[in-house]
Parts: structure tokens; sequence; C-alpha cells
């Protein structure tokens, strides 16, 4: 065997690894509260314009606020049902973890970021489909509460995966994060 | 002057609150040559150590930075 060309494989092996981990950004998102899910979204967000590839793996109670607030899905049993009345219906529905005041606190936050022109939830969410900002949604999490993919929003490209996707991605990224 | 920038296009970002100017920058340099120079107006605080960390991680310039009464302007040069 030719230790040059043996070489130059190897190098090319190694600038691959070295690409494939660099320029991406997996990030679990677990929690359901607006201020949480604003701050996942800024670094998704944020990460696209530094030049990373982003991946979200939304999972627990950062599910519900994938819900699309104008679709229902019928053939729920009770706890479905339940789950399904319980939790926020979109990313409108969601509150802050803190100073929640029974709504009052979540109202005067918004009024506040629209007041600061800070991007609303929903904003963010649109901003993110448009810089590719790439949607997992966990499997399981939708079967413990019952959701179904018909009543998630239409985003580009989301998938509903397992706990080994998100890893396959995270295995690839410079960095992980949990929200 | 001899330091007189050459712009070729204008972005007003006045408003806008982080991530929102790192982020049009961003998308907005994509969408140029190398060598043009895209200036930048913000009044986003966060800017002044936004736009350089973008700039070194993304491999482009600031070629200058002009502090005005309300917003801050810079100058980008797309390198690549």
């Amino acid at each position: 065997m030719d230790p040059a060309k043996e070489l130059e494989g190897i190098k090319k092996q190694l600038e691959e690894i070295k690409d494939g981990s660099r320029n991406k950004l997996s990030m679990i998102v677990f929690s359901g509260d607006l201020d949480r899910l604003l701050a996942a979204f800024i670094i998704a967000t944020g990460s696209v314009a530094m030049g990373l590839e982003v991946v979200m793996f939304f999972t627990f109670w950062a599910t519900p606020a994938l819900r699309d607030k104008k679709k229902k899905a019928k053939g729920k049993d009770i706890f479905g049902k339940m789950f399904g009345f319980m939790l926020p219906r979109g990313t409108r529905k969601v509150k802050l973890s803190k100073m929640n005041m029974g709504g009052m606190g979540t109202a005067m936050m918004k009024y506040l970021m629209k007041k600061k022109s800070i991007a609303s939830l929903e904003e963010m969410l649109d901003l993110a489909a448009e810089l590719g900002v790439k949607i997992y949604i966990c499997d399981m999490s939708m079967g413990l509460m019952g959701f179904k993919q018909e009543e998630m929003i239409d985003y580009p490209g989301v998938e509903f995966v397992g706990v080994a996707k998100f890893l396959e991605e995270a295995g690839n990224s410079k960095i992980q994060l949990f929200l | 002057m001899s330091d007189e920038i050459n712009v070729n296009v204008k972005m007003d970002l006045k408003g806008l609150a982080c991530p929102l100017p790192v982020v049009k920058v961003s998308q907005q340099v994509k969408k140029m040559k190398v060598g043009e120079v895209l200036e930048a107006e913000t009044t986003d605080p966060g800017a002044h150590a936004d736009f350089p960390a973008w700039a070194k991680s993304s491999g482009n310039e600031i070629l200058k930075t002009v502090k005005e009464e309300k917003s801050t302007k810079f100058y980008i040069k797309k390198l690549k």
C-alpha cells in the first residue's frame, strides 16, 4: 500500500469529521414556558446567522407549543382529551415560567416585547422556518400526551422522531443544548 | 478623503432587537458579492458585541463603526 495515498485518505476523513461537527447545533427543547421557548428560538435563529445548521428536538412540555390552534384531531381516548384540553394549544397559549400571575404577567411581558420591538414567539417560529431551522418532534411525547400528527403546525420539513435520531444529529454537532 | 467607504447596500435595522439585526445582516451578506460593502444601521446595543463576533466567525470584516446620536452604523465588507 502506498503510504502517501493512505495519508491523503486519512487527511480527507479527518477533514470530513471536522466539517461534520463544526457546523451544527442540536438543541433539546423540553420546556413549554414562553421565556424558555423564546430563548430557544433566539439561539436557534442566531446560530443560523453564525453559519450553523440548527436542529431543534421538541419533547415533553415543549410539544404542545407546536400544536396548531386551528387543527383538531379526532379519536382520542379520555387521557388524550384531558391532555389536549389542559395543555396549551400552540405558541400563543404558552406562559411565563415566572411571574405569570394568572396570565397577567405573560400579557404584560408580551405587551412590553411588542413595545420594544422584540420578536414574538410566533414571529420567531416563522423566522426559524424561513432560515431553515430543522424541527423534530418527539414521537414518544406525542403518544404519551395523546397528540396526533394532524393537529401539529405545518412547519417545513417537520419530522416525528425518536431519541436515536436526535443523538445522531447531536453526535455531529459542535454545540448541544438542553432547554 | 482616502478612507471614504464605497457602500453597495444600505440596511435600516433601527428598532430591531436581538437576534434580528445579526440574522438580517447575515442573510443580506449572503446575497452580496465578495468585496461589496454593507452599511447596517442599528439601535440595538447588543450589536456592538454581536456584529464583530458574527464577522469573526463568518470570516467577514467590519471596516468601520460610526456612532451617531441614536444609532450606530456598521460598515461590513464581504470577504467570502
